[in-house]
């Protein structure tokens, strides 16, 4: 993999001098992702990092476009973060969630994004419980899906604005060592980092117990670890994922004291990795189990430009997928 | 009027019969086998041509759901034995996963009358272990026994009380009536919907291990060894429970067992693209199951190859994988993908793969069926077994489309099938 050589591809957002989009229509996965297409993505979203800094935070790049935010199970930032990023693409952007919706009446997925399709809109955000129904939505329908997290399988622009916010701090990913931390089972986080960061050329760890941790995931090209203290040593960059309580209930580790005890990241352990650790967090945070506060709020923590960079990686997905094209060839 | 089918490979593996000859039907069964061309037909007896193509007993499939009465959206007596007639299947065995269920003497004759009066091909009703499949009071076995049930299972729900379980085996035992246990521990499969190999993992599909499976099998084999009963073990799908059921036939324990045309097919890479047509129970599992599933049936560790037909509408399956239905559409494909893996590739000859599909379903629900025996009922498939193909879900004469193997291109033709002397399936570019 070519290692990421400074920023390209500015180009002028509000002319659209230069039409750049991904050729495809749907972004589901990293793993489906090409290096290239990946920094192309970044180097996108960094020129709309510099728009959403201005005083007036909007560009005409989606305008007359409808980007509909379907979420099947409840979300707030991730929700929020498209919206603000479709809005200040200027398209009409319409929350859809499944408690108001006519699935409590049984109606099937396919069905229910049918019917949104058939009112015209260019892309659907969507969010479900089970991993893969985001395939089988894109492969039924013509409008671009974006996937905000499908079950236990992928959450791509959680791991696009993840390795954008390790760029931005490291400038480069090779000889870079990434170490993800808990319930990499679960996790549509790890999967996507992992996918993402391997393609760039970073080394992965991952860490957790063995019941959320399975040895197969080493023929993703990673590196196991079930001791915190190894996984961390030396490491460049540590993303602690958020560890679910109810995983408890279902005998996946004792008590979150403890989780705490074998895989909280404290200031502690911090000292093994290296001094300029860049720490992550997709949250929402237990303060005091997978983190501790003083971690979590330290200078080493990156958590909430995380945040600040979802919205420019976000537009940067949305108007690769969709501002391409001019709007009379779109449906 | 006899029927003469000339100059076939005439294959019957509960004779040892592989040779080229003619077989003569009368009145509806087996009359004899005599060298091609011995002897003239008379002018009033139908010939058959079938030099070229494979004539060998129809095929047994003990593990089939009619899914009517309940379901008959999905599939009924009348669709399923069509398509099994199509497939080349002359005689099945049903679950009784129907609504309701088949535990009494009244739903055995429902399914046995509705077989008699509108199905192409034999029906051999499987009868509840429980009532209700419910896991807590057996059946009345006795009755159900005598009324035609060829075994007890309570098909997709596990017994999973070992006391019962040996209870059951115990009494069905008693009555010479097999027991047939769908083998997994629900508390290790959990939610799970696919085999928890790298593929589950790598989709965040939740994982059903080995263990699942191997666990309750080793009970089953204990519980059997322990009472003497037979014990038929459905759809095998790991390595581990072909090493365990090979260990007890060693020694001495009653134990039959049967794979699935799924699992010689394919394995869970399939999952890639989060097709739920390859969603089974069941999961497939990894390349080293499917090698150790054919050398348990080339070393007869495994008695038998049936379907698990399952037909499921889109309704079950053009949604999310998780939530869709387990299962496949089996009884038109079977024949070809035993023909495309085993015997092309030279995994098992002709002959062996047949004794799977006829002769040794046939003994173990203990039945006449599964030979070319003179006297039997003349029950027989011909089939081409080099013609290529490709399967087509769209022409199914089942009711339901759910199938992987839509597109496959696979070898094996059926040209036409015959109960009790009768042709109740016949390939459409097929002249004779």
């Amino acid at each position: 993999m070519r290692p990421y050589k400074g920023r390209a591809g500015i180009f002028i957002l509000e002319k659209r001098f230069i039409r750049v989009s991904l050729k495809r229509k749907d972004l589901l996965t990293l793993e489906e992702l090409s290096g290239e297409e990946i920094i192309q993505i970044l180097d996108t979203a960094a020129s709309f990092k510099e728009v959403v800094q201005r005083p007036v935070k909007k560009v005409p790049a989606l305008r007359g476009k409808t980007v509909v935010n379907l979420f099947f199970e409840p979300s707030t930032r991730t929700r929020t973060s498209f919206e603000l990023a479709a809005k200040r693409l200027s398209a009409d952007v319409v929350n859809f969630t499944a408690s108001a919706s006519s699935l409590v009446k049984g109606e099937s997925l396919l069905d229910t994004v049918r019917n949104i399709q058939a009112m015209n809109v260019q892309t659907i955000i969507m969010r479900h419980a089970c991993s893969g129904a985001v395939n089988l939505v894109a492969k039924n329908i013509r409008a671009s899906v974006v996937n905000a997290g499908d079950g236990k399988h992928e959450h791509p622009t959680q791991g696009l604005l993840d390795i954008f916010t390790i760029r931005e701090a490291k400038g480069r990913f090779e000889n870079l060592t990434v170490t993800l931390v808990g319930d990499i089972i679960h996790s549509r986080v790890a999967r996507s980092n992992i996918h993402g960061l391997l393609k760039l050329g970073a080394k992965v760890r991952i860490v957790g117990p063995a019941t959320l941790l399975p040895e197969v995931f080493t023929r993703l090209g990673v590196e196991v670890y079930h001791r915190l203290e190894d996984a961390i040593a030396d490491t460049d960059v540590i993303n602690i994922l958020r560890i679910q309580l109810e995983r408890q209930d279902e005998q996946f580790f004792p008590s979150a004291r403890e989780y705490a005890n074998l895989y909280g990241v404290n200031a502690r352990r911090l000292k093994l990795a290296r001094p300029d650790v860049l720490i992550m967090h997709p949250g929402p945070m237990n303060r005091g189990v997978e983190i501790s506060p003083r971690v979590a709020d330290g200078p080493n923590s990156v958590i909430l430009d995380q945040v600040t960079n979802g919205v420019a990686v976000r537009m940067a997905v949305l108007y690769l997928l969709t501002g391409g094209e001019s709007d009379e060839n779109s449906d | 009027m006899r029927i003469l089918i000339k100059g076939g490979r005439i294959i019957d593996p509960s004779n040892n019969r592989d040779t080229t000859g003619d077989l003569w039907l009368e009145k509806g069964r087996v009359l004899e086998i005599t060298p091609p061309g011995a002897r003239a037909p008379e002018k009033r007896d139908q010939v058959i041509a079938a030099s070229g193509l494979v004539v060998a007993p129809g095929l047994v499939d003990m593990h089939v759901h009619l899914r009517e009465p309940g379901a008959e959206y999905k599939e009924t007596i009348a669709s399923g034995t069509r398509a099994a007639a199509a497939g080349g299947i002359t005689s099945l065995a049903c679950m009784p996963n129907t609504e309701p269920p088949i535990d009494n003497l009244a739903m055995v004759e429902l399914i046995l009358s509705k077989a008699k009066n509108q199905g192409l091909v034999n029906v051999f009703p499987i009868a509840c272990i429980t009532k209700g499949r419910a896991g807590r009071e057996l059946t009345e076995m006795g009755e159900l026994k005598a009324a035609g049930v060829v075994a007890v299972s309570d098909d997709g729900d596990p017994l999973s009380s070992p006391g019962l379980m040996r209870s059951a085996l115990q009494y069905a035992g008693m009555l010479d009536l097999l027991v047939i246990n769908h083998a997994e521990d629900k508390s290790l499969s959990g939610r799970g919907v696919a085999h928890a190999g790298f593929m589950a993992a790598k989709l965040g599909l939740a994982g059903v291990p080995r263990s699942a499976m191997e666990i309750m099998i080793a009970r089953d084999i204990i519980l059997a060894e322990e009472t003497g009963s037979r014990i038929h073990i459905p759809h095998v799908s790991t390595a581990g429970a072909v090493r365990m059921i090979r260990e007890a036939k060693a020694r001495g324990v009653k134990v039959t067992a049967e794979t699935a045309p799924h699992f010689l097919a394919l394995t869970d890479d399939c999952l890639s693209d989060y097709d739920t047509h390859v969603r089974v129970n069941p999961p497939v599992a990894e390349a080293v199951d499917q090698a150790a599933l054919i050398t348990g049936l080339s070393d007869g560790t495994l008695d038998v190859i049936a379907t698990d037909h399952a037909p499921h509408s889109s309704r079950e399956k053009e949604i999310e994988f998780a939530n869709a239905a387990p299962g496949i559409c089996g009884l038109e494909t079977m024949l070809s993908l035993v023909l495309t893996c085993l015997v092309a590739p030279k995994k098992l000859s002709l002959p062996e793969a047949l004794r799977c599909l006829t002769h040794n379903p046939g003994k173990i629900i203990q039945s006449s069926k599964g030979t070319l025996s003179p006297g039997a009922e003349a029950d027989v498939v011909i089939f081409d077994p080099a013609a290529e193909r490709i399967i087509q879900a769209s022409e199914f004469q089942s009711q339901s489309r759910n199938t992987p193997f839509d597109g496959w291109k696979v070898q094996g033709e059926v040209m036409a099938t015959l109960v009790a002397g009768r042709v109740v399936y016949r390939h459409a570019s097929w002249n004779n």
